[in-house]
């Protein structure tokens, strides 16, 4: 098995499309188990409905003792005094800006990379690739120091830039595109090559079309990493106005007394957007995370 | 530092001997402009600073950059006598121990459960993986905020009094408590798709045989996903040994009682940022990068060896 990107199978599409399933009869066993998926769930949503109910309390009935769930007042001040007195716009707007730049870059340079490496021959791709394959364990967590006084160096600390660019280099993508072009059939390509196309046209009109799958996979993994990413931001920038959100509300709102209804709420925003595509997108998430776990399998 | 997608791979990179057949092949050739864009990246923010790092160990550089001296091994040296540093290494080693077993059965039961309830497998899913969509530092605070000794949800509910987050006993458990909440839905999902691509006819043909549903367990469930424990043990040693993020939350950016949750990562910053010693910071880098290649490596032997006895 190994070597070989697993096929990922989500769910039987059909269950859930034709909309002319089979109710299968509640069995005893299929009770059990569904009352015990639901209390699971419940475990593990109840701390995010603890931060949602407190955010929707006074903050001096948010630290009350002893806590209680509910809030006896529900209220919107908080929700509303992160909108009007932080920067959680700015936050906002610079976790998207960020996230969607390294996304797009990461797409086109990894899809670049992966198909160099996987169809065509140039000095050195032996040895390049085995370079690239050692770089796979090196991370800001590992290398921040010396990552750091090397964007220093360049003069990008404190800019878009300096947040940007060093989350561009992931070979773990690269690596996920070069197996996946890899089972690529090379008649499709050897196909166009007779007919005289180029070696750019063939990437870009047959290759490119038949990769979305993995394209998509590797956007998500990479949209959702850069979104959440908290210390690379946290080295590269203190400026308050540069922050990314998860950045931001870690650093800024911890700072002067933590305001706890305000924090939630503001955790909250910053786990938003990612809940709500995963609502919308789940189908091609899971496909994706699953995806670029496997495909190291 | 959750699951970062470069060790997913860094385990299997040996496949990756480039074919040599249609070498001058027709259109084949000049492919170096395809990865020059990723390479010029990959050079500056890898290699460079990797590079640099071993270039900065042997210095006594400061924040500046300016003025440094060559040291020798007085930075190694150092490290390998300074007692913070071992308490670092251990702290993270401890919280690795405790995290990689609990998230690798958890995140195999869920898997179970969730892949054998016939109806609402998409709600199954959102919920237990739902953790893992928010940023580590939000969990972090969420957890501060339920484990507070007297506002927070944990100790009302359970009926005690632990001060979980100034206690040198109960704080690192906190972490970790924190830690598997948050990210048992990646390992989740891995397992989830292993499950799922376990061919039917395996099931069936054990039925026929007469095998109950332990022995199919047994004999085809936890063999057929062997491969993917080990991925998902490898993934979460080497994310657990970069633990960072949710800890200095937790401990309100401090290195918690005692320092009793200074975690290897933390350590290397604070004398990078905090202590101003790039040299010597860049040293103790270094030491842990040496340290993750070595499990990475440790794994991919493993791999080898284990596909030598013919499984």
């Amino acid at each position: 098995m190994s070597g070989t990107s697993a096929p990922v199978r989500v769910e039987p599409r059909t269950r859930a499309r034709t909309g002319t399933r089979v109710r299968k009869p509640w069995t005893t066993g299929q009770i059990v188990l569904t009352l015990l998926g639901a209390a699971v769930s419940v475990v593990i949503l109840s701390p995010l409905a603890w931060a949602l109910f407190t955010s929707l309390k006074s903050e001096t009935e948010a630290v009350e003792v002893p806590p209680h769930w509910l809030p006896r007042d529900w209220t919107g001040q908080a929700w509303k005094a992160i909108f009007e007195t932080g920067n959680i716009t700015n936050w906002f707007v610079n976790s998207l800006v960020v996230s969607v730049c390294v996304t797009t870059v990461v797409l086109v340079v990894g899809a670049l990379a992966g198909y160099g490496f996987a169809r065509t021959e140039f000095r050195g791709k032996g040895a390049l690739m085995g370079v690239v394959m050692g770089g796979l364990m090196i991370s800001p967590a590992v290398l921040g120091v010396p990552l750091f006084t090397t964007v220093q160096q360049m003069g990008m600390v404190d800019t878009y830039w300096g947040m940007i660019l060093p989350q561009c280099a992931p070979a773990a993508m690269v690596y996920i595109l070069y197996k996946f072009f890899q089972g690529v059939p090379r008649e499709l390509e050897e196909a166009a090559f007779i007919d005289g196309a180029g070696r750019w046209r063939v990437f870009l009109t047959i290759v490119l079309p038949l990769s979305r799958p993995s394209l998509a996979a590797v956007g998500i993994f990479t949209f959702i990493s850069s979104w959440n990413n908290f210390l690379w931001p946290y080295m590269v920038t203190n400026n308050p106005d540069l922050m990314t959100m998860p950045n931001g509300i870690a650093t800024v709102m911890n700072s002067y007394g933590i305001q706890w209804a305000q924090l939630m709420a503001g955790g909250l925003m910053a786990g938003l957007p990612l809940i709500v595509v995963f609502v919308f997108f789940q189908r091609q998430i899971v496909a994706g995370v699953a995806h670029t776990g496997l495909a190291g399998q | 530092m959750t699951t970062s997608a470069g060790t997913v791979v860094a385990l299997r990179a040996r496949a990756a001997a480039p074919s040599t057949t249609v070498r001058r092949r027709q259109g084949f050739q000049h492919g170096g402009w395809f990865v020059a864009p990723f390479l010029v990246l990959f050079a500056l923010f890898v290699i460079w600073p990797l590079l640099r790092g071993l270039w900065l160990s042997f210095t006594d550089a400061n924040i500046s950059g300016e003025g440094a001296r060559f040291v020798g091994l007085d930075n190694y040296r150092e490290a390998l006598g300074d007692q913070l540093m071992w308490d670092a290494l251990g702290h993270s080693a401890y919280f690795t121990l405790l995290v990689v077993p609990c998230i690798t059965v958890l995140a195999f039961l869920l898997a179970m459960l969730a892949h054998h309830i016939e109806r609402g497998k998409w709600l199954w899913r959102l919920c237990f993986f739902m953790p893992f969509l928010l940023p580590s530092t939000v969990a972090g605070n969420l957890w501060q905020w339920l484990f507070n000794p007297g506002t927070g949800m944990v100790n009302h509910v359970l009926g005690i009094e632990t001060p979980w987050l100034s206690d040198t006993s109960y704080a690192l458990l906190a972490v970790v408590v924190c830690t598997l909440w948050w990210t048992v839905g990646f390992s989740f999902l891995l397992y989830l798709a292993a499950l799922q691509g376990i061919p039917a006819h395996l099931y069936e043909a054990a039925e026929l045989d007469g095998a109950n549903a332990w022995h199919r367990m047994v004999h085809i469930t936890l063999p057929m996903l062997r491969n993917i424990t080990g991925l998902v043990i490898a993934l979460q040693v080497l994310a657990s040994l970069q633990v960072f993020d949710q800890a200095v939350v937790m401990m309100d950016f401090g290195p918690g009682p005692e320092g009793s949750t200074r975690t290897f990562v933390q350590f290397t910053l604070e004398e990078g940022f905090t202590s101003y010693r790039v040299g010597y910071a860049s040293a103790i880098s270094i030491i842990f990068f040496v340290l993750i290649a070595a499990v990475a490596l440790a794994r991919m032997w493993l791999l080898r060896n284990r596909e030598e006895d013919g499984r």
